[in-house]
């Protein structure tokens, strides 16, 4: 049985590491026009997927409404680059025996892991203080430290200020991604429908109630808050190495409400609805290019009417990976 | 020495901007427990109707003070009857659900109102047209300008008018009772819901004053000024304590005077950052603000 649960880690990494190569054939190299167009789409849905899913954590499931998760995502993004603009060299050098493109993967997850952990450490941070606010409180000061996270980082010469940060080497592609992906949707699944979940539900639902039952309440938030950020970061390292320049502009408050619409869309509290919303969120925009200066008006005016006649989203607390939960 | 007080009178201007726009958030988290995320949006929108009807009336009058008058009432009608449209359509249909509800309805407002007036008036900056030329006055070594001078009194009338409002008329009492307690004023025979959109009117017409203001003094105006200015406003609202008038006119002058000490003895970069580190240190220590009273939450 045991063995068996474990079973599924391989047969992901078969399936992501075929999906791979086959969208180097058809995109990349392939047959297929505009296949890195595609491909570059596919890539950041992916990202948006990943910030989508770790923001429901807090904002859906544990019900801290927090807009500032652009904040973290920067973290990851600029602490990871830094890791492999600055220690690169030296890293490569280590690994000499390796392959080159195991060398690359290896930095890259040593530059994931730095973006994680200074991720986790920024939101613990920033959760310990916040958390004790409530609502549109916790809100506002959210969106604050998001922002000072991006003046800081624009202050910073090493990562290139205002100019921005560039000579990010280019490591990460649809396995890494999509993995990422995947170990965000898979450890956010597991731990909404743990003991964990049902406490942060709790809280969620009634935070007063919640304590009277015995929950550490702002513990569980800050813990949700941690890990939300920790995947964020997480995006970020993948972002940067898939651009290979970043520049706070990237990071502004404008993101972190677009990574709110994408979980409204989907429904607060949804999985599935925040991969579907992310999913909507990415590729409406390139399917209406024509129309692109309308696109941030029908966003808006969509959310504000989900909210008004569906304010439980398009899918609700229905969830497409396995039985509807209770909830609202 | 005279550094010090130039930054003095520079804070104090832009602190009272700050204070009529923090007004309106006040007073409409007074009456609906609900931050307006949108009322940064209806600031510019206040300085965008300015800018048109001052190029209607230009010239068509011989003073340019009944001018700016004009363009001044012109703006803060304008602005109310949109804070009126916001409440109505956006808000009052979902005054019974959750309050996260309205403040993503609040944050889609904002963004919608925004991305709206880059489409409608464009996205580039706009010339606001000089109402009354600017002039220096020489005080004693330190310089000030006409303009900082009007800034400062006709926020004063306003608040003034405001305050003689909310304490000496039946409807400032009316609101005044929403404010405390919304249910039992509807029990009493208020209207609420007309206290509520006269809220949002005044609230706005203050803000569209404040647009017009500011333009006065700034190089352009553009669709994404209310922003930043929408953001401090509120911690500035939070600072003197939500729901509270005086609290809002305190934590307008306070984070004028701290922006521009910021900007002036440090680093202008930072001048956006230390709006919301006072709001971080002031919710930490004292969350009801300097003038708010404390709640003490019921189940």
């Amino acid at each position: 049985m045991s063995l068996k649960r474990w079973l599924y880690i391989p047969v992901i990494l078969i399936v992501l590491g075929l999906l791979q190569w086959a969208c180097s054939a058809l995109l990349l190299d392939g047959p297929i026009r505009q296949g890195p167009y595609y491909y570059q789409i596919l890539i950041l849905a992916g990202i948006n997927i990943i910030l989508a899913v770790s923001l429901n954590l807090t904002n859906g499931v544990a019900g801290q409404f927090s807009i500032g998760h652009a904040g973290f995502f920067a973290v990851g993004a600029y602490v990871a680059a830094c890791i492999s603009v600055y220690g690169g060299p030296g890293i490569h050098s280590l690994l000499g025996f390796m392959p080159g493109d195991a060398q690359g993967a290896a930095l890259l997850v040593l530059a994931m892991i730095g973006g994680v952990l200074a991720a986790a450490l920024a939101g613990l941070v920033v959760g310990i203080p916040s958390l004790r606010l409530r609502g549109d409180y916790l809100a506002i000061v959210t969106l604050g430290f998001g922002e000072i996270i991006r003046v800081l980082i624009l202050n910073i010469e090493a990562v290139g200020g205002a100019r921005g940060f560039i000579g990010i080497p280019k490591l990460s592609n649809f396995f890494w991604v999509f993995g990422g992906v995947v170990a965000a949707i898979l450890i956010i699944r597991n731990l909404t429908r743990s003991g964990y979940g049902r406490a942060l539900l709790s809280i969620r639902e009634d935070e007063i109630a919640a304590q009277a039952m015995g929950i550490p309440v702002t513990r569980y938030k800050v813990m949700a808050f941690v890990i939300s950020a920790a995947f964020a970061g997480m995006a970020g390292a993948l972002f940067g190495h898939f651009t290979m320049y970043l520049h706070t502009n990237s990071f502004t408050f404008v993101k972190s409400f677009e990574i709110i619409i994408m979980i409204a869309l989907g429904g607060l509290g949804s999985l599935s609805g925040a991969v579907l919303g992310a999913i909507v969120i990415t590729v409406l925009p390139e399917l209406f290019r024509e129309f692109s200066e309308y696109r941030m008006v029908i966003y808006s005016l969509a959310l504000i009417l989900i909210m008004i006649f569906r304010p439980q989203g398009l899918l609700g607390n229905a969830s497409l990976l396995g039985r509807k939960r209770g909830g609202k | 020495m005279h550094a010090f007080l130039q930054q003095i009178i520079n804070g104090i201007s832009l602190g009272s901007i700050y204070a009529l726009v923090a007004l309106g958030y006040t007073m409409v988290y007074g009456v609906m427990r609900l931050i307006n995320f949108a009322h940064g949006d209806v600031y510019m929108l206040g300085a965008f109707f300015g800018y048109y009807s001052s190029r209607v009336l230009h010239g068509k009058l011989q003073s340019s003070l009944i001018e700016t008058i004009l363009v001044m009432i012109v703006s803060m009608l304008g602005c109310a009857l949109i804070g009126m449209l916001i409440e109505r359509l956006a808000y009052r249909p979902v005054r019974k659900a959750s309050r996260l509800t309205s403040l993503i309805i609040a944050i889609g407002l904002s963004l919608l109102i925004e991305n709206l007036a880059q489409l409608i008036f464009g996205a580039d900056p706009k010339f606001f047209p000089q109402l009354i030329p600017e002039k220096q006055i020489a005080l004693g070594g330190l310089s000030l300008t006409n303009q900082q001078i009007i800034v400062v009194v006709v926020a004063l009338l306003l608040m003034a008018g405001l305050n003689a409002f909310v304490f000496y008329t039946k409807s400032g009492k009316a609101m005044r009772a929403v404010s405390f307690n919304l249910d039992a004023a509807k029990l009493m025979g208020i209207n609420t819901n007309a206290v509520i959109s006269l809220t949002f009117a005044l609230g706005s017409a203050l803000a569209a004053a404040g647009g017009i203001l500011v333009s006065m003094n700034l190089p352009g105006i553009d669709p994404l000024m209310g922003v930043m200015t929408g953001l401090k406003a509120f911690v500035a609202a939070v600072l003197g304590g939500i729901g509270n008038i005086f609290g809002a006119v305190l934590g307008g002058l306070i984070l004028g005077l701290a922006e521009t000490f910021v900007a002036g003895y440090g680093s202008s970069t930072y001048r956006d950052a230390i709006a919301f580190l006072i709001l971080i240190a002031i919710l930490l220590f004292k969350p009801e603000g300097l003038l708010g009273k404390g709640q003490v939450e019921k189940v």
